[in-house]
């Protein structure tokens, strides 16, 4: 191919290239640049530079150490039960019997649900101590004297999972059944005849065939979660201890207004997930080998 | 035996949607029907609660979702059908490098870098624009659009295409008639879901925009009032804002997953 060629190729590419290149690796450049500053907008005079010491500030303030923490539990937490939840619907699903069309509909509609109406529907619907739906269940079930927790405010971080992981489960469930369903059937046919019991083809079989697809759905899980904001903004308002990295960051420039500490921050989160974003490529190309091969 | 996981997978199934009817049950009632303890089933129905709702003037957040999904929908398609193409049927060299640097932006946080796009909507009079959430937007979702477009793109028959080059066919009618055809069911799934993720977009919204451009979102996080009883009419914005996303969610269903999962998962 001449020089002229390779341009008419890449011509429908470049467009697309450029606003990428634009408009979300430049800002991540300043982010870096505004994290080695001196940056408060509420003291606009005293800007220069810094060096480390907003990174310094980062992993020595309380809040934001918390709000590490914070980020990694909640984000293995929704993870791993939503993909334990997702794991047994998908196999469930996975098995004839009737309706099953509507009840794959059914468990789809929480993930269909807007993020902040279903952060707002579990704050006030569901977890409501005087009316919610929670507390409802259980006077319908042990009468007039049953117990009546204050779930957000008894249990916050678990309040804010328990509402997220009800909207990612159905994500994990349909990753896991389309896994299921490509599952060779041959193999499992002959298992069988051979006189293997269940069990033993889900372990020697089905496990093994899954596993790059509870890889994926783990590692697309996390990209979403560990940036989760509307949950947490919307349940808790990042209290009792329930700001994770985003909405803290969001806070440090929001209302605190400090620009350096808020990008320095900002670059930290993009460093841990740059850890992961590197495990879920090899997943994600992975797949695309095997789809090449096929 | 096998009655009993079917009995199983039908009490999941409504246990999981069990918020989601009752989000739409406590819309249609009354206030203090919604308020009660133990709940209320069977309290009579009404539409007082949606009447509210729209009397309070939700036309111009939800507008704004409108726009600055579908502008971004649009300029995204625009963007990432011919990219597509480039990397999977007339591939550049190194397409595999290109692609993995469309998804390795989308996995770069938000909020990291939030901060700059806020101070350059700020410096160049940007703010509370709708035109420029949407250009965030379709930034936002051009990585999961190119995977996805690719992905059904490289579903077009080799030997079709090889075929309608031997017997001289131009670009435009390769296009239309080989391409086109499979390419279609792809682009309507890969608009659905930028619509849905654009829709849902919250932090973005709450930080670029105000009083003019807000969207339905950000319009249904302040519209919890802290006097009185507000339950149902939360219910009922909560079920007016989510009904688009459940309509395109549901059109989409088949390829939900290929969607979600960039293509990765047939």
């Amino acid at each position: 191919m001449n020089a002229a060629a390779r341009w008419a190729r890449r011509a429908p590419l470049l467009p697309a290239l450029i606003f990428t290149i634009a408009v979300t690796q430049l800002p991540f450049v300043a982010t870096l640049v505004i994290s080695l500053m001196r940056w408060n907008s509420l003291d606009p005079r005293n800007r220069g530079f810094a060096g480390v010491d907003n990174y310094v500030a980062v992993f020595t303030d309380p809040d934001l150490r918390s709000a590490i923490g914070t980020t990694v539990v909640l984000t293995v937490v929704v993870v791993l039960v939503s993909l334990l939840l997702g794991l047994g619907l998908a196999l469930l699903l996975d098995r004839k019997f009737a309706g099953r069309g509507l009840v794959r509909t059914m468990l789809i509609a929480p993930f269909l649900v807007v993020p902040v109406a279903a952060a707002l529907l579990w704050k006030h619907a569901l977890y409501n101590p005087e009316y919610g739906l929670l507390n409802g269940a259980l006077t319908w079930l042990f009468g007039e004297g049953a117990p009546q927790p204050e779930w957000i405010s008894g249990m916050p971080l678990t309040a804010v999972e328990a509402a997220l992981v009800w909207q990612w489960t159905p994500f994990m469930m349909l990753i896991l059944l389309a896994g299921l369903q490509s599952r060779p059937q041959d193999a499992v046919e002959a298992a069988r005849i051979d006189g293997a019991s269940s069990w033993q083809i889900f372990t020697h079989l089905t496990l093994p065939h899954l596993r790059q697809y509870l890889e994926l759905g783990a590692l697309l899980g996390s990209i979403y979660i560990v940036q989760n904001f509307d949950a947490v903004f919307t349940i808790t308002s990042g209290g009792l201890g329930t700001a994770n990295l985003p909405y803290t960051i969001y806070q440090t420039f929001y209302q605190a207004h400090d620009y350096g500490q808020a990008s320095a921050a900002g670059v930290v989160v993009v460093v841990g997930s740059i850890i992961i974003a590197t495990f879920a490529l090899r997943v994600v190309s992975s797949l695309l080998r095997e789809e090449g091969r096929a | 035996m096998s009655r009993v996981w079917g009995v199983l997978a039908w009490f999941s199934g409504l246990l999981f949607f069990a918020p989601v009817a009752w989000m739409v049950l406590t819309s249609l009632h009354s206030e203090p029907d919604a308020a009660t303890n133990p709940p209320s089933l069977t309290a009579p129905i009404t539409f007082d609660s949606y009447g509210e709702f729209f009397d309070s003037n939700p036309w111009p957040p939800l507008i704004n979702s409108l726009s600055a999904s579908v502008g971004s929908t649009v300029l995204v398609l625009l963007l990432a059908v011919p990219a597509a193409y480039a990397l999977s049927i007339k591939k550049v060299d190194k397409w595999s490098d290109v692609l993995f640097f469309f998804l390795s932006t989308k996995m770069l946080p938000v909020v990291a870098g939030l901060l700059p796009i806020y101070l350059v909507a700020q410096y160049s009079g940007l703010l509370d624009n709708i035109s420029f959430l949407a250009v965030l937007y379709t930034s936002m979702n051009l990585p999961i659009a190119v995977w996805l477009m690719r992905s059904f793109l490289a579903e077009v028959p080799k030997e079709i295409l090889e075929a309608a080059a031997l017997d001289g066919a131009g670009l435009v009618t390769t296009l239309r008639r080989v391409v086109a055809p499979v390419a279609m069911p792809g682009i309507a799934a890969t608009s659905l879901i930028c619509f849905i993720f654009s829709w849902n977009e919250l932090l973005f919204a709450r930080v670029l925009t105000g009083v003019v451009a807000g969207t339905a979102p950000v319009y249904l996080t302040g519209f919890v009032t802290s006097q009185g009883l507000f339950l149902a009419k939360v219910c009922a914005a909560a079920t007016v804002v989510s009904l688009p996303v459940l309509i395109a969610g549901f059109a989409a269903q088949d390829k939900l997953v290929q969607g979600l999962s960039l293509g990765a998962v047939k």
